[in-house]
């Protein structure tokens, strides 16, 4: 049947690939290139202010500095997924690191027994408050602001009347203080190279045997050349200082992973659908409360183990881990890298840009001896104004009649 | 189109909430390859009665044969195992996500890899469907990979009505599907419950706008408080009659075109 419809499609069908990429990259669902120019921006700033900025060694500690703040903000990403948030990821990042330090060092436990512990606690404290969130119905806010409050009072508990926990065990402390010769940091960026450039050509190859070549290989072999160029960079720039790092690794390792889940699994595809239209979901056979229940235990399972790299990159867990501007930084970090407040929109590698966008800063302002007042309020501004361009991206994306 | 024996047939059925008597001894009828409309006015009880079918609500009383077999409609994952798809007015779509997600969404089809959880999704096999799809039932979308939120009512009510046919359904219940649509956006929802009619489908269309109801329907179905208040062949009778029907403005009165009062059966 012919209609009138048909004879005008909407614009959005008319676009040739090369359009419709320059639109999505404006629009922000390309939001990884945007964060990639405001990374650039801002290292520009520091670098123009201070040239150490860009050594191989301040970026080798930038990227140590982020690695704790990273790991909790992949869990972050998968709450905010839902549309839902998680105020407890900073003081349950503390109490974690605490349970695994007081084991480890109090109690003469095997440092991998203590980390599992550790990462264990968070896993249960998340599965309980989604369970309380998504079977008895009160809102993630206000569950995961008794958390904030409830884990961080269990913090200073577990910590007793000492108040710090020096952790000198060198597996715990190697988590963030080891780093890989020349050669295997080299073998370990091209293995990363080969993997992602084979995932993604043979992804294509079997869409063109599918008959399905729509997508143009353009932007493929584009996203390719940037994450083959970024890892060959960022493995040179680690060799000239101690090497490729283990907690770069881990933090790669797990976004790499979480990314994987989000994009290509039934799991993450329900994710997907709960942030997008829960009533849709429901009705489509969803699971809604199993969903948000693992959302929230793997959320607590992040923070953990962000929070145990956090101990073992300052060697200590004290009253004030977990504490101060972390929460708020790790929820930031993947809002500026473009993952929507509102659900349903977001990558984890939100998570490792915007982790790199508030650790360059605040690296940057420590560099230049601002004070923390200045920093804050820096720290502040950058998130504004990302969070202004989302909310202008979604404006347009309504303008144009997508919500 | 009458010939052949009802697809679902309903006996009697009645539902109350509370005092409210929402259906009263109705008897109901759909066949293979069969549009019926249910007209009615607000209240009439169509959505109610849309929703027992569909398994939501159980009938106080009433008996239910779905291919002259009878059956008890449990719940809505039973209504789903015998072969009734539902397209509710409010779409159900995930603006988020592309077609392809939203036509296999809670079916998606896995390919291979390493463990259970984490088996990869088969996107290329669900898009190669996909297409097959939309191109059986002549949905033009500009593409399945772009977001559902980006689609106009008309396409989007039509992914809502292919994606209730991927479990290959005997009889498809649409609440509302012209509703806030334009003139040619309606049209493309008129024409697919056409091929979906030309499939053999039973379809039930719940619509408030007659001129709607007569250019796809065989049959017109008209609730009144709950009531039957008529059940007319489309080319047999008139908008006015069916509109006195809907209205009681003819009650006791048979319209010409009535071909199934009770003395029939």
């Amino acid at each position: 049947m012919s209609t009138p419809e048909q004879a005008a499609p909407p614009p959005v069908a008319v676009e040739s690939p090369r359009a419709d990429f320059m639109r999505r990259f404006l629009s922000g669902d390309l939001g990884f290139l945007r964060v990639l120019i405001i990374l650039v921006v801002i290292w520009a700033i520091f670098y123009s202010q201070n040239d150490r900025f860009l050594s191989a060694q301040n970026l080798t500690n930038l990227v140590l500095q982020i690695t704790a703040i990273g790991l909790i903000s992949v869990g972050v990403v998968l709450v905010l997924l839902l549309g839902e948030i998680d105020l407890s990821v900073g003081a349950v990042s503390g109490l974690c690191a605490a349970i695994m330090a007081v084991l480890q060092v109090k109690h003469g436990w095997d440092p991998y027994l203590a980390i599992a512990a550790g990462i264990g606690a968070g896993t249960l404290i998340g599965a309980l408050q989604g369970s309380i969130f998504a079977y008895i119905g009160v809102p993630a806010f206000v569950v995961t602001l008794a958390g904030l409050l409830a884990w961080q009072g269990a913090l200073l508990y577990v910590l007793g009347d000492t108040g710090t926990v020096n952790i000198t065990n060198g597996k715990i402390v190697g988590l963030a203080n080891t780093f890989y010769s020349t050669s295997t940091s080299w073998i370990i960026g091209v293995v990363v190279i080969v993997l992602y450039a084979g995932v993604n050509l043979w992804g294509y190859r079997r869409r063109v045997a599918a008959g399905l070549a729509d997508q143009a290989f353009g932007p493929i072999l584009f996203r390719i050349v940037v994450v083959a160029g970024a890892v060959v960079a960022a493995i040179a720039i680690f060799n000239q200082d101690r090497g490729l790092p283990l907690a770069a690794l881990i933090l790669g390792g797990f976004v790499a992973g979480f990314q994987y889940v989000i994009s290509r699994t039934k799991y993450g595809r329900h994710i997907f659908a709960v942030g997008g239209n829960i009533e849709a979901a429901r009705r489509a056979g969803i699971n809604i409360a199993t969903i948000r229940v693992t959302v929230f235990a793997l959320a607590g399972t992040m923070a953990a183990i962000g929070g145990i790299m956090g101990a073992s990159r300052l060697l200590a867990v004290n009253q004030s881990s977990g504490g101060s501007d972390l929460l708020l930084l790790a929820i930031a970090g993947p809002v500026v890298a473009g993952t929507s407040l509102f659900g349903g929109r977001g990558t984890v590698w939100s998570a490792l840009l915007g982790a790199l966008v508030i650790g360059s800063i605040s690296n940057g302002m420590d560099l230049l001896n601002y004070q923390s007042s200045v920093k804050f309020m820096v720290t502040g501004g950058v998130l504004l104004v990302a969070v202004i361009i989302d909310a202008l991206a979604r404006r347009q994306r309504q303008a144009q009649g997508r919500v | 189109m009458n010939s052949n024996a009802p697809l679902l047939q309903l006996k009697g059925v009645s539902k109350r909430f509370g005092p409210v008597q929402a259906l009263n001894d109705i008897d109901f009828e759909v066949r293979p390859g069969e549009v019926v409309g249910l007209v009615g006015d607000n209240g009439a009880g169509k959505s109610t009665l849309v929703k027992t079918i569909a398994g939501i609500y159980s009938p106080d009383e009433g008996e239910f044969y779905f291919d002259g077999q009878p059956v008890s409609i449990t719940g809505p994952k039973a209504a789903v195992a015998l072969g009734i798809a539902t397209v509710y007015q409010d779409l159900a779509l995930c603006d988020n996500l592309d077609t392809v997600a939203n036509l296999f969404l809670g079916q998606e089809e896995i390919a291979g890899g390493v463990g259970e959880v984490l088996r990869q999704l088969d996107e290329v096999d669900m898009e190669h469907r996909s297409h097959e799809l939309l191109d059986q039932l002549s949905v033009t979308i500009p593409s399945v990979r772009s977001e559902v939120g980006t689609l106009s009512g008309g396409q989007r009510q039509q992914v809502a009505v292919a994606r209730s046919l991927l479990g290959e359904p005997k009889l498809v219940l649409l609440d509302e599907p012209t509703a806030a649509l334009g003139v040619s956006q309606t049209a493309q929802v008129l024409a697919l419950i056409t091929r979906l009619k030309e499939r053999g489908l039973g379809v039930v269309v719940i619509s408030h706008n007659l001129a709607d109801v007569f250019q796809v329907v065989d049959r017109i179905f008209v609730l009144r408080l709950g009531s039957r208040a008529g059940d007319f062949d489309a080319d047999q009778t008139t908008q006015e009659h069916v509109v006195g029907a809907i209205t009681g403005a003819q009650f006791g009165d048979k319209p010409a075109g009535e071909n199934r009062s009770e003395g029939d059966r």
